[in-house]
């Protein structure tokens, strides 16, 4: 398949291997932000190819992941009102919050729906006036675009029975935070590069001028990854710390303008709580007061949980990069895709379930 | 979990703690939950012989001759999509389980659960299909039932098969049999027909339309046999794709099973199918393919035979079997790097981003 078969091939792998091998003379700790990243290098045994110095920790590049838990009570409580349709990306369903998932909630009757873009619930809400359709706006910058147009959309149509639960986090602070952590070992990055083709990477070049650290932005196929890691290894063994764009394919300096403008008009930055992080100041988006209408935390004043987390669930370590997920006790015992802890055992861009899909190896 | 917070959870409940309270749809879809709820409820309520050999049908013995029996439900929805619907689906899927046991397909049964309101020219059109699919596989169907449930207890209609079939094939074929150093052949590019009913069911468009692979598969497997070569195990790679069945071959068998990505053929639009909404082709469902387990000298020779087989066209040698590590499936990746090939949790889902 063209545009994807020569970005796994063997022979060009292990090139790239042989020079990450030559280039590298210390050890050096990368973290990958992105969850998409993390699970392209578990899936391909991408680690199996590197010399021992490099360790990669996985980021906090997950929206289910860092979704918290709060709001996925809030989306059950919503998802089960008679009146609504619930509307999500399927990876959302299966993530535990503090009683049940939004998978439990259907199999007790509440009409939840797996669509495939925020458009589809629009439609849905057209189609069924008498109906509230509600749709989980989950994500980074990368599924932002797609969110503020059906929201537009509704607004300019007038569609009042549509509204959005929105779970939005944005990459570069918390990558700020990430590098403010007294405990962070990461000593560069590979960006997410779905976020930067929106995005653009301007904002990085601030971070690693800050901070001295490499940020290279990264594609997602097995010889993106093994050249980001290349080109960032190659800057800290000459002691560089700049953006570098691996992912040219796909991302300019300065993103996609016209996606940049949607989001704007629709959304704006606020805090946000990360699920097991904690709040990071301007890491969110909510929508603007223009569109409040369409939010549908003000629609459904649901009552507020005080869910606690599972007490043994090191999620928020493992979203740091701080530890791995089978260094947690729980990881494949009394964690498992079946009966999470928490949400990175279930979300397909979760590390602690790409360590147990793939990485289980006796 | 619910389970672990509620305070009413009995935690001596006979069935694990880990079994949800209410049956999810991934307890029927091929993998971990499915597994579970074998292990747990059905394989030792009605523990037997027969039954805990777990194959896709049993062997049984009736007056010295050796039979096969199985059973299926067809629930897909949509009832039609490109290159079949679920009357073919009810006749190919059960004649297949008979040929994994090395048995010539015999009898069918057919009970049909339909709803109140299903337009009868569509049970005409599904009933057609189904006597040419029985036709074309040289099975008679020789008994069936009919029920028809209230407006909005069933999704049109619901077929159940179950069959008969003559086993042919000399020795034993199942987990049991493999072997270390027996070659893994996969019978035919996989994915399509999951992936085309997808896209009917979800409205996706793709450039070309991709057919499903539903066939009958009687006769390469005959073709096997009267070339005297023995597989080891047959298994269709229904639910759960290629994945599921090498799991669960692997774990009966307690041996490892080493398959390379790059010799598993997945024809291209199905790969960018699966590319585009997040989905592993090793994951999703064919309806007409299956792996066999053959020693591996007679390996090159069965697959040369499978490929005179239209609907086995692009079999291949994917792999091998090993003592260890027991249990496991291991992948080699396109890239040259292994990681273990596990069992799907729950059902696949389209991803976020």
């Amino acid at each position: 398949m063209r545009y994807v078969d020569e970005y796994r091939d063997e022979a060009a792998a292990g090139r790239l291997a042989a020079a990450i091998r030559r280039l590298v003379r210390r050890p050096w700790t990368l973290m990958e932000v992105c969850g998409g990243q993390t699970h392209t290098i578990l899936k391909t045994g991408l680690e199996e190819l590197l010399p021992p110095e490099i360790t990669l920790v996985h980021g906090p590049g997950c929206p289910v992941c860092v979704t918290p838990l709060a709001l996925i009570d809030k989306a059950v409580a919503i998802a089960t009102r008679p009146e609504v349709i619930f509307c999500s990306f399927g990876d959302m369903l299966r993530v535990p919050g503090s009683s049940r998932s939004l998978f439990d909630a259907k199999a007790a009757g509440a009409d939840i729906r797996i669509v495939y873009s925020p458009l589809d619930a629009l439609r849905l809400a057209k189609a069924n006036p008498a109906r509230q359709v509600v749709f989980f706006a989950v994500g980074f910058e990368t599924t932002a675009p797609a969110n503020a147009m059906a929201v537009w959309q509704a607004a300019r149509e007038g569609v009042a029975n549509f509204s959005v639960l929105v779970a939005h986090v944005l990459v570069p602070p918390a990558i700020r935070a990430i590098l403010d952590s007294p405990n962070c070992r990461v000593q560069a990055f590979l960006a997410p590069g779905h976020v930067c083709t929106v995005m653009g990477y301007e904002d990085y070049e601030a971070i690693a001028r800050r901070y001295r650290v490499p940020i290279v932005v990264t594609g997602f196929e097995p010889l993106d990854l093994l050249e980001g890691i290349r080109l960032a290894v190659a800057q800290l063994e000459s002691g560089r710390a700049e953006v570098e764009n691996q992912y040219a394919r796909a991302v300019r300096r300065e993103g996609n303008r016209k996606a940049q403008q949607l989001i704007a008009e629709v959304f704006e930055v606020s805090p946000r709580c990360w699920r097991g992080i904690g709040e990071i100041p301007s890491s969110g988006l909510q929508l603007r007061e223009p569109y409040r209408d369409f939010d549908a935390e003000l629609r459904f004043p649901e009552a507020a949980s005080e869910a606690a987390e599972s007490q043994e669930c090191i999620a928020g370590a493992v979203l740091q990069g701080l530890k791995k997920p089978h260094e947690c006790p729980a990881f494949a015992v009394r964690c498992t895709p079946e009966s999470p802890l928490g949400a990175p055992m279930v979300s397909s861009e979760g590390a602690c379930a790409a360590y147990y899909r793939y990485g289980r190896k006796q | 979990m619910a389970a672990n917070n509620s305070p009413e959870f009995n935690w001596s409940c006979p069935l694990p703690s880990d079994l949800a309270e209410r049956i999810l749809l991934a307890h029927g879809g091929g993998g971990r939950l499915m597994q579970k709820l074998l292990e747990s409820l059905f394989l030792p309520a009605f523990s037997n012989e027969a039954l805990n050999r777990r194959h896709d049908g049993a062997v049984v013995e009736v007056g010295g001759a050796r039979l096969a029996f199985t059973t299926d439900s067809y629930v897909v929805r949509p009832l039609f999509f490109p290159g079949g619907d679920i009357g073919a689906l009810a006749v190919h899927g059960t004649v297949n389980d008979l040929a994994m046991c090395g048995a010539r397909p015999m009898f069918l049964s057919a009970g049909f659960i339909l709803e109140e309101g299903l337009p009868v020219a569509v049970l005409e059109r599904v009933v057609r299909s189904m006597r040419e699919a029985a036709q074309a596989a040289h099975v008679a169907l020789v008994t069936g039932d009919t029920k028809v449930v209230d407006k909005g207890k069933g999704d049109g209609i619901f077929i159940n098969t179950a069959g008969i079939g003559l086993v042919e094939a000399p020795s034993p074929i199942g987990p049991q049999a493999v072997r270390p150093g027996d070659a893994v052949i996969v019978s035919g590019d996989l994915g399509a027909h999951g992936i085309a009913v997808l896209s009917v069911r979800e409205g996706l468009e793709f450039d070309s339309v991709i057919a499903s692979d539903t066939a009958p598969l009687w006769a390469p497997v005959r073709a096997l046999l009267e070339a005297g070569i023995e597989p080891h195990c047959l298994r269709d790679l229904t639910r759960g794709g290629l994945s599921a069945a090498l799991n669960e071959i692997a774990a009966s068998a307690r041996l490892a099973i080493r398959v390379e990505e790059a010799r598993i053929p997945v024809q291209e639009a199905v790969r960018g199918a699966c590319e585009l909404l997040g989905l592993d082709p090793l994951y999703v469902a064919c309806e007409g393919r299956f792996a066999a387990f053959v020693p591996a000298r007679e390996a090159e020779r069965a697959v040369e035979i499978l490929r005179r087989f239209s609907v086995c066209a692009a079999a291949q040698i994917a792999g091998r079997v090993e003592e260890a590590p027991a249990g496991t499936v291991i992948l080699k990746s396109r890239i040259g790097a292994t990681r273990v090939l596990d069992l799907l949790s729950g059902e696949q889902l389209p991803r976020i981003c």
